[in-house]
């Protein structure tokens, strides 16, 4: 099942193309890393999609009203803003916002699942503010797990993390993919996209360069020319590893 | 629920207070008795005509204050927010004083507030646009100043035009707010439109809560920016410009009692808006009984108070804050 | 330059004398030959303010400022306590005779006044000034002997004040026979007073002063349904008699007592 698809999508900076005719489509079950270099366009291309940006051609999230977005399709932007000392639990809970007002035991549920998955059990009553950047990521995507919807997208979930924080995160994405749900990533680290995605879209200045199973799309030759990176890819029992080794 | 519990009782033992003591001593029964009617003639014009008049206006301004700076601090995601620094008070007092010195006023009674109301908008968008989506500290306080200072100039110069040489005496009035001696229809007057407002505040409570993750964020919880914007821009308005049109404009209301509330409340914003509107009564309240024991003989400006309380406060959110205006 | 500084000093009668002051435009007007006039105060033409707004258009009017005032070559100038302290120093400065005088905070002190103005503008003055003071004076015995009860009063201006013992209004309202509330409140100065004590007082009249055409929230007060409500309220119609110790407070007397004989009619 479709869970967004993009039909030619644009989006523009004055007259220059940011991102530039992508079409895709993201089904259940699928763990997608987006990828590219900066300025690839791979944020402009998410928030589009969420219909944040004015945009030409079609996205499907964007067609729909927004109260039925917050229930298709859960968001975590790059920047991770809290702007109150808030408890780590009201914040989770703000991802039951789309259910309605009124609490339900399955938002309490939801909620629950959310903060075991992150391991925040220990955290709940502090104020997310005095968090590590790394806890304060944790809480966050806790926040978009709550929100319970069939596609979840995030901006560099893993910027600033620890490796095991990192990790730890992407196994939470993969298993949610795992379970049947949709999830759109951006990553900069192309070992551990490789290691934790179904399939990887590499974008190069705003149009789409390859889409398909990570060892299809991470070759020598795309690494070299879309991010001017000489690089050896070894292939492992545990997926591709990359190994970068001079630029071009 | 525990914080509005109390802050209820609070505010209703203020209101009751603010009733009983005056400048004359009226006895306790005699003064409730009165209320209603009962007893010496003078007594009940006294209770009900001047002591009641005033105690409503004071919970309904400070009401007016308090969630309004509690709404714009939500939404701005500063707690420098607020409406008497960026302003908005002083723009809906520019506005009061143009629909009363041009006529207009004792035309259409109704011109009044809405005079306020549009100058009090005027401001509030201007600010909402100049500091920004995530509103800036810095660009905060330098809005405020300008806006402040016209506005105030542009008060100072209507006055001094009148013909009636009173009229630049009141200066002080609108730039300090006073309760002292306003009547029932200063009440009717103003209270639907700072009732509607602060209804229409109420209505943003899920959608403050939401961009305390950003507007993004915010967003993808279905929270439309524009109709949060519109909301605000409309509802504290209302609220301040009614507000200010009969008592002038009292500052800090709005920085003060959200910022002693926040941490009582879980420093939601949802919950915060029906807290700050409690605090902000109660605190009109008590600021306008301290006026009456401080200084019986002279009419002492309610925002005088208000600013010996807050601007000690406002300093300090400025250092707590300075990092960021840097 | 001594022969200037003599011929000033010889000068007892002023030949070209400037007012800065709605008071002392009065007194000149009341006691100078028109031609010792060179100039009025800026509110000299003004009915709120002064009894002969009328008559002073006869005569040319200054901007209140020490530069023009120079110009006029003035051998007097005549000023209020409180009218532009800058501008009578400037003028001192300047070698000018300023002649102050303060404001009447009595009928005594009003007395005083008209008698210091005709001394001041030399002998014709002088004499007009007696004949003004002798008839003051007997006007004012006749008001004083006026029988009939005397009621408790408010005098209720601006801003809430009210008129206290110890001033020119309070003296006049002794002189018609009327009890100012502001003794038995102790306050012989008067000031501010809250309105609710102003009520619980409970006087039999207040008195209030013409509203003007532009509002302001100091006489806004004034139109409090409450005051309305008292049914005790009375306006007083000659303003401009109250501002300033002349022989017109007399007419503001005579207002206070047919005010009160018009109040024991309707007991």
């Amino acid at each position: 099942m479709s869970l967004l698809s993009l039909t030619s999508l644009t989006v523009r900076r004055g007259a220059c193309p940011v991102v530039d005719d992508v079409s895709l489509t993201i089904g259940t079950g699928e763990c997608v890393g987006l990828i590219g270099p900066n300025g690839a366009g791979k944020t402009t291309l998410m928030r589009a999609a969420l219909g944040l940006l004015p945009h030409e051609g079609q996205s499907s999230l964007a067609a729909l009203s927004a109260a039925e977005r917050a229930r298709a399709a859960a968001w975590m932007p790059q920047s991770r803003e809290i702007a109150w000392p808030i408890a780590v639990e009201d914040i989770i809970r703000l991802g039951r916002m789309p259910h309605g007002t009124r609490l339900t035991p399955r938002d309490t549920q939801a909620v629950e699942a959310a903060i075991s998955r992150m391991e925040l059990d220990s955290f709940r009553a502090r104020p997310a503010t005095e968090l590590s950047g790394g806890e304060q990521a944790r809480v966050l995507i806790a926040r978009a797990l709550a929100q319970d919807t069939p596609l979840l997208m995030a901006d560099e979930p893993t910027a600033g993390l620890d490796p095991a924080a990192q990790l730890g995160t992407l196994d939470v994405m993969r298993q949610i993919a795992d379970e049947g749900r949709g999830v759109l990533l951006s990553l900069h680290d192309l070992s551990l996209a490789a290691r934790s995605c179904t399939r990887l879209i590499l974008l190069d200045k705003g149009r789409l360069r390859a889409d398909g199973p990570p060892q299809e799309v991470l070759t020598e030759e795309t690494l070299a020319e879309v991010f001017h990176l000489r690089a050896r890819i070894h292939a492992t029992p545990d997926g591709p590893l990359l190994q970068p080794l001079e630029r071009l | 629920m525990k914080p509005l519990l109390a802050l209820s009782a609070l505010t209703a033992a203020l209101f009751l207070a603010s009733l009983l003591i005056g400048y004359s001593p009226i006895p306790l029964g005699t003064a409730l008795a009165a209320l209603f009617g009962a007893g010496d003639p003078l007594n009940a014009m006294v209770m009900q005509d001047i002591r009641l008049p005033r105690a409503l206006l004071a919970a309904l301004v400070g009401a007016a204050l308090g969630m309004s700076g509690a709404a714009m601090q939500g939404f701005l995601r500063n707690p420098l927010a607020e409406p008497g620094l960026i302003g908005v008070s002083a723009s809906a007092a520019l506005g009061a004083v143009l629909a009363l010195q041009t006529g207009l006023a004792a035309a259409y009674a109704l011109a009044l507030p809405l005079t306020a109301l549009a100058f009090a908008f005027g401001a509030v968008l201007l600010v909402v646009l100049l500091a920004g989506p995530r509103g800036a500290s810095l660009t905060l306080i330098l809005a405020g100043i300008a806006i402040s200072a016209l506005a105030g100039a542009l008060t100072s110069l209507t006055l001094n035009l009148s013909p009636n040489p009173y009229a630049a005496s009141e200066i002080i009035f609108w730039m300090m707010g006073s309760v002292a001696d306003r009547s029932m229809s200063h009440v009717w007057l103003a209270a639907p439109l700072i009732l509607g407002g602060l209804g229409l505040l109420l209505t943003l409570r899920g959608g403050l809560d939401a961009l305390t993750l950003g507007e993004d964020a915010a967003h993808s919880l279905g929270v439309s920016l524009g109709s949060i914007r519109t909301r605000l821009l409309i509802g504290s308005a209302a609220a301040i410009g009614a507000a200010t049109a009969v008592t002038g404009a009292v500052g800090f209301v709005g920085l003060v009692v959200p910022h002693i509330l926040r941490p009582l409340v879980g420093h939601m914003p949802s919950r915060l808006l029906p807290a700050s509107a409690l605090g902000g009564a109660a605190m009109l309240l008590a600021a306008d009984i301290a006026t009456r024991l401080i200084l019986p003989e002279r009419d002492l400006k309610l925002g005088v108070l208000m600013a010996i309380v807050g601007a000690p406060l406002f300093l300090h959110l400025i250092y707590k804050t300075r990092r960021e205006i840097g | 330059m001594f022969v200037a500084v003599a011929s000033f000093v010889r000068a007892e009668t002023p030949v070209r004398v400037v007012s800065v002051n709605v008071c002392t435009d009065q007194l000149l007007q009341l006691l100078a030959q028109p031609a010792q006039i060179a100039s009025l105060s800026p509110l000299a033409r003004d009915p709120r303010s002064s009894k002969l707004a009328q008559e002073a258009g006869a005569y040319p009017q200054n901007d209140g400022k020490a530069e023009s005032i120079a110009l006029q070559e003035p051998d007097l100038i005549v000023t209020g306590l409180y009218t532009a302290k800058a501008t009578t120093e400037m003028l001192r400065s300047l070698g000018h005779r300023v002649e102050i005088f303060p404001p009447a905070y009595s009928l005594d002190e009003a007395r005083d006044a008209i008698a210091r103005m005709g001394g001041l503008l030399g002998p014709e003055a002088q004499s007009r000034a007696d004949s003004l003071l002798a008839a003051f004076d007997s006007r004012l015995e006749a008001l004083k002997a006026t029988p009939g009860p005397r009621p408790r009063v408010a005098f209720y201006y601006a801003l809430g004040n009210t008129a206290g013992s110890k001033s020119l209004a309070g003296d006049m309202m002794a002189a018609a026979g009327l009890t100012n509330i502001a003794i038995e409140l102790n306050r012989p100065y008067g000031g501010a007073l809250p309105l609710e004590q102003l009520i619980l007082t409970d006087p039999d009249l207040i008195l209030t002063g013409q509203p003007y055409d532009a509002p302001a929230r100091a006489t806004d007060l004034l139109d409090h349904p409450v005051l309305k409500a008292t049914g005790t309220l009375r306006e007083i119609k000659s303003g401009a008699s109250w501002l300033c110790g002349t022989p017109f407070v007399l007419d503001a007397v005579e207002e206070l007592v047919t005010l009160r004989l018009d109040w024991s009619a309707r007991q």
